[in-house]
Parts: C-alpha cells; structure tokens; sequence
C-alpha cells in the first residue's frame, strides 16, 4: 500500500491516570505529530475503534485540528487495532486523506474495566446464549476455547504459562512496560490462582490507563519527514463463517481462529511475504492460549504444534521468530493492540529498547476471538 | 462508663503474662491427629511438628481457664463490660523461627500490643484488640504471633441474622434479551421444552437462532423440540470475577445435543470434556426459565 507511518506518541502506561481519556487521547496524538514532525493543522483525517470514549471530533478539538475529510471508527473493540491501519492506508492512498491519526486511549484500569461482566452487554441479543449462562467475562469466553484445544492436542497449562513467561521477560527490559524489571517464571504462572479454568490469573493480560496513537501519511510525503517510515506492506481485516465476537463456538472446529486464518491469507499474498521472511512477530496476547492458535492459522507450525514450537526457544529476542519485544499486552501495557503496533514501528526503525538485529518485516496482529484484523511493516 | 483506652493502657503496662506451659512435650501421636484433621499429607513431620501446630501445643484444652494475668483475657472482660459482648477473629500472623522437635516443653507468654477503637464495621461498633505472643523452649523463643480480635457491639437492627452481603442469586442474574427471533426459546424453556430452530425450508438446525437461514434463504424458521441430552464439548470452572446471580467457583459448559447443534449453559457436577449430560429447567421468575445441565447416566 502506498502508505507509511511516520509518527508514534504515548503517554504513559499506568493504573491510575489521574486525567481524563480524552486528555490522553489529546497528549498521545500530540506525541505522534511532534514525533512525526507535522502539526495538528497537518492533519485531515481521523481513526479509532469502538470502546473508546474519545469521539474523532473532540480529539480533533483538543488538538486544534481544524478541518477533517475522513474519520472512521472500526467495529470489535481490540480486534480492530490494526484495521485503524487499513482505514487510515486507504484514505491516503485514495485521496480521502493526506494524513491519518490512529488513536486508542482510555482509563481501562482506574475506570470503566473490560474484563468486569458487562451486565450491559447482555441487552446484544448474541449475549443472551452466553450472558445469562454466566459466561460473562473475556477471560471465560477464551477458557471454553482453550479447553478444548487441550482436550485435542494435548496442551497443558504450562504451555500457555511460557508465552506469559516470554512476555514478562521482555517487559523487563523495557522501561516503559509497567512490569519493567518484574520478570517470571513459569513456576510462578502455576503457582497464579484460577480465573476461569484452564485460565490463571498469568495468562491474562494486565489492566491499563494510557494512551496510543500513530500518524500515517503517504510513501512520497514520509520521506521529506524526519523518521524513517515503517511501510504498510499489507493490512487487513478478517471476519470466518459463522462469527460471533468472543464467542464463536458453533462452528466445527473449536481449536482455530479462521477469522485470523484471513487475514494470514490476506497479509501473505498483499506484502509477497510469508511466515519465514517475519523477522518480529507482534501477536495479540490477551490471554496466552490464543498465542498458541495464532502461531498455527499464521503458518508459523502445523496445527496443534505450537506447544512445541514455544518450547523450542523460537520466540525468544535470538530465536527464528522473536515475539512481543516490548512485553506485549502481558508486560508492557493494554492498549487494545495499539502500543504493539507502535513496536513494530519501533522495530523498523531500530530505536526499540529490545532491538532486534536485521528487522525487514514484522508482523502485527489484532484482538482474537472476535473479528481482527493485521499488519505487515516494512522497511522502506 | 468504662474508660476501655485507659484500662488497655494499664493491662499494656503489665507487661508479658507468665510463661504458661504446655500440657504435653511435643509428642508425634498429636501431630498425628493434627495433620489428620488438617489434611496435611506431607511425609516429613516424624521427627519435627509443622510449624503451624505452634499455638495448638498450648491451647488450653476443652474445660481450660485463661490465667488471670493473660492480657486478651482482661481485656475481653472489660470490654464485655462496655457491651461490646462479641468476638471475631481478623489477623493472626505467626512467625516460626525454627523447627520443633519431639520431646520438647513449650511455653508461651502473651503482652497487649494495642487497642484501637471505637471504629464502625459490617458487624457492630467495636474494638479491634491485638496482642502479641511468644512461643519458648527455655530462654529461647522460638516462635512469635501478632493477634487481632474484633471485640464488638453487635448490630441492634435485624432481629434475625444480618442478611448476607451477596443479595439472592435469582434477584440479580444477568437476563436475556429477547426479540422476535429468539422468543419461541424462551417460550420453550416456560414450558419445559429445549427448542432448537429448525428452517421452514430446508430443515437446517441452527443454534443460536437467526431470522434467514444461511443455507436457503428461506425466512419461515421453526423448531423441534431437543430431548434435551447431549455431551459436554467443552467447559470453563469461573472463579473470578463475581457474576451477577452466581456463587463461585461454577461451571458453564458448551454441550453438543444429540441432534448436533451446541448450546451454552451452567452445569451442576464435576466436569470433562465427553461427558453425557441431561438438560434441567430453573424457573427464574414467570417471565424466565434458564436451561442448565446436570450429568446424566449413560443409557
């Protein structure tokens, strides 16, 4: 796609912001122009995704942005992250745009908190199979996944337990992380009390306040701005037959993510790359089991092979397929996918604070279990 | 009117209580009985007592007395005489500094580290009373406790128990939505029938239900009624957060009917993946009855 991103900006990563979303929001996309080298005025277009308090015309308010010709919100909370990406790539390169804003901020931690049930949410009549069930909360959606995919391949606890361990031990290295310097180990993941079996507390990711954004403008503009631009070599969206958000348990197979297998198909044939040319995967890690399920519709392994492909050592920063050099949303932060996406740029740029050497492409994928959406970056 | 901060003040001031003795040395036939009662597995405790066991060598025994120098002792009888007539444990933090070993004469002696109150709580106005206990062999100490008690005045209001925090499950569980396309199930689940949709056209079974079925177009759905059996396809244990309605930890699991739709729904028992369960029907109220699971015996 004839699209960049050339600007990155977050706030700080906490659990008590102490100021408003739509003040983060404002500081984050601040951030990402000064870091871009544009000003508000730069900017004709805006994107974010549901679940975020921060409507496009009051950031574009608190920025001083005086006019927009494209704002849009993408569906699914956290599976859209990347789609941002999408939508702001097709506006530039189709002209309804010159330069793109994505944001994510909110107060997920002190405020309104996504892994509480959302008695609310039973009103969406695809909630009422689950809801009244008591089936209410992410972590138990993922569990039902999870369990059968034990059942079936013969995953264990401590399978899901290393990509937490890999997370953390990324995160603490990275300052920015909120489990800077608070690596552990996989007898402390046993060792975490239940949250919804086969689920405990170590396989799910933190709570946090905090903010994202990402500048995106055209090839030909990026190079007369003073970052180097991580490329959009590909984005897309995935949506599989018989979808439901977090709950698509109807269909015949209960141990993938097709929705993830499109957007793998879509990723490959746009960017002319595939699993092996992926230099840095950032995959989305909510919850650690779906990991495993990534790396499989992906193409990393073969079905059912990602116990073993984890425990090879593959992900680690030496490994054939670093992951979550930041930490992740396990150990730096959760922002819905967003502050990965700032990773990967970061990785392209070779600024991370967990450099990988010789990064050509990486991979950057949104929420799972619910329509989704990825990204391949590249070098120029 | 009794002044309780200053005779805390003066029970504090005496000090450590007596060292009072232990009944027995420590002895294996006790540590036998405890572990039992405990349901301590652990293989290693024939020559050493668990650390745990420290306050029960010098519990007082079915018709014990505390001495007349023991601080919570005082202190609860002044505090009875304030009116604050009943007692709940809060803290007990021990700290063990070695092993002991068979054969050896504990003693313990107790001082009154603090009095804090009047404070308001769930329970009644009352005073929290933490004292401190030391555990000896000889002159050595061995093991040490920090104490706290609730010594409160029960609340006067309810004339039966104090309701229970969590309000009734039935009261406050998550309802469904219902509209057009999904109101033959829970019109089914009133009347005892587990209905699954069934397209008016083709035949195609289909849960959760829609309003168009996705193999023919047709928009005339219908349903069959389930026998109601089925096996569990998979399954979650929730334990955190709470649930609106539910007491944790609870199952819910995702059961393949026996006519091959699946459908969500708690279940009572101790769960695995294969397992043939029956459909059970929970009135709620006249408006709702919820489907759950409960195991069924195989033929």
């Amino acid at each position: 796609m004839n699209a960049a991103i050339v600007g990155i900006g977050a706030t700080d990563f906490s659990k008590d912001s102490g100021r408003s979303e739509l003040q983060l929001a404002a500081e984050a996309v601040r951030a990402a122009l000064a870091d871009a080298g544009l000003e508000p005025s730069d900017v004709d277009g805006l994107v974010s995704f549901t679940m975020d308090t921060n409507a496009e015309i009051a950031v574009a308010r608190e920025l001083g942005i005086p006019e927009l010709t494209f704002f849009s919100r993408v569906h699914y909370g956290g599976g859209a992250a990347c789609a941002t990406v999408q939508q702001a790539a097709m506006a530039v390169e189709t002209g309804a745009a010159k330069v793109v804003v994505c944001y994510r901020a909110f107060n997920e931690r002190s405020g309104h908190r996504f892994g509480q049930v959302q008695t609310a949410a039973a009103a969406n009549i695809d909630n009422s199979w689950s809801y009244p069930m008591g089936l209410g909360t992410p972590a138990a959606m993922v569990a039902m996944f999870a369990r059968r995919y034990m059942h079936e391949y013969g995953a264990t606890s401590e399978d899901f337990g290393r990509i937490a361990v890999i997370d953390r031990k990324h995160a603490a290295t990275n300052p920015h992380a909120w489990f800077h310097d608070r690596p552990i180990t996989l007898d402390d993941h046993q060792s975490s009390r239940w949250i919804a079996e086969p689920l405990r507390l170590l396989d799910c990711c933190q709570e946090s306040d905090g903010g994202v954004a990402l500048v995106v403008t055209s090839q030909e503009r990026a190079r007369d701005l003073p970052q180097k631009p991580a490329h959009v070599k590909a984005a897309t969206q995935g949506s599989s037959v018989d979808q439901f958000t977090m709950t698509s348990y109807y269909r015949d197979d209960l141990t993938r993510l097709p929705e993830m297998g499109v957007v793998a198909r879509g990723l490959w044939e746009k960017s002319g790359i595939g699993p092996s040319d992926v230099d840095v995967a950032v995959l989305y890690d909510h919850f650690t089991p779906f990991v495993l399920v990534q790396l499989e519709e992906l193409g990393f392994c073969g079905r059912g092979e990602a116990k073993d492909f984890v425990a090879s050592g593959a992900l680690e920063l030496d490994g054939t397929l670093p992951l979550n050099p930041h930490g992740g949303q396990l150990g730096e932060a959760y922002l819905h996918g967003m502050n990965g996406i700032a990773e990967g740029v970061r990785q392209i740029r070779g600024t991370a604070v967990n450099q990988v050497g010789g990064v050509e492409h990486v991979l950057v994928t949104a929420g799972t279990g619910v329509p989704t959406s990825g990204l391949v970056l590249g070098q120029g | 009117m009794i002044d309780v901060e200053k005779e805390a003040a003066r029970i504090a001031e005496q000090g450590e209580s007596a060292p009072r003795l232990a009944r027995d040395p420590i002895n294996l036939p006790m540590i036998n009985n405890w572990l039992e009662a405990i349901g301590d597995q652990h293989p290693g405790y024939t020559e050493v007592a668990p650390p745990a066991m420290v306050q029960v060598w010098t519990m007082a025994g079915l018709h014990g007395q505390r001495t007349l120098d023991d601080p919570l002792g005082q202190m609860m009888g002044i505090l009875d005489e304030a009116g604050y007539t009943s007692v709940v444990a809060t803290n007990s933090d021990q700290t063990y500094h070695r092993y002991l070993r068979l054969g050896e004469q504990l003693s313990v002696t107790t001082s009154l580290e603090d009095v804090t109150g009047p404070k308001r709580t769930g329970l009644g106005e009352g005073w929290f009373v933490t004292t401190r206990s030391t555990w000896w062999v000889g002159d050595e100490a061995v093991a040490e406790m920090r104490f706290r008690v609730l010594k409160f005045r029960p609340a006067q209001k309810p004339a039966q128990k104090p309701e229970p925090v969590e309000e009734t499950p039935k009261a406050q569980a998550i309802r469904p939505s219902v509209n057009r396309d999904t109101e033959y199930f829970w019109e089914g689940t009133r009347l005892g029938e587990l209905r699954i949709q069934r397209c008016g056209g083709c035949g195609l079974l289909r849960h959760p239900p829609g309003p168009m079925c996705p193999e023919c177009g047709a928009t005339k759905p219908k349903y069959l009624v389930s026998e109601g059996h089925g096996v569990i396809y998979s399954y979650v244990v929730h334990h955190h957060p709470q649930v609106p309605g539910k007491q944790t930890p609870f199952v819910i699991a995702l059961v393949e009917l026996d006519e091959g739709v699946r459908m969500l729904g708690e279940f009572d028992g101790e769960p695995s993946v294969g397992q043939r369960v029956e459909v059970v029907f929970t009135e709620v109220d006249d408006e709702l009855t919820m489907p759950s699971w409960r195991p069924r015996a195989d033929r």
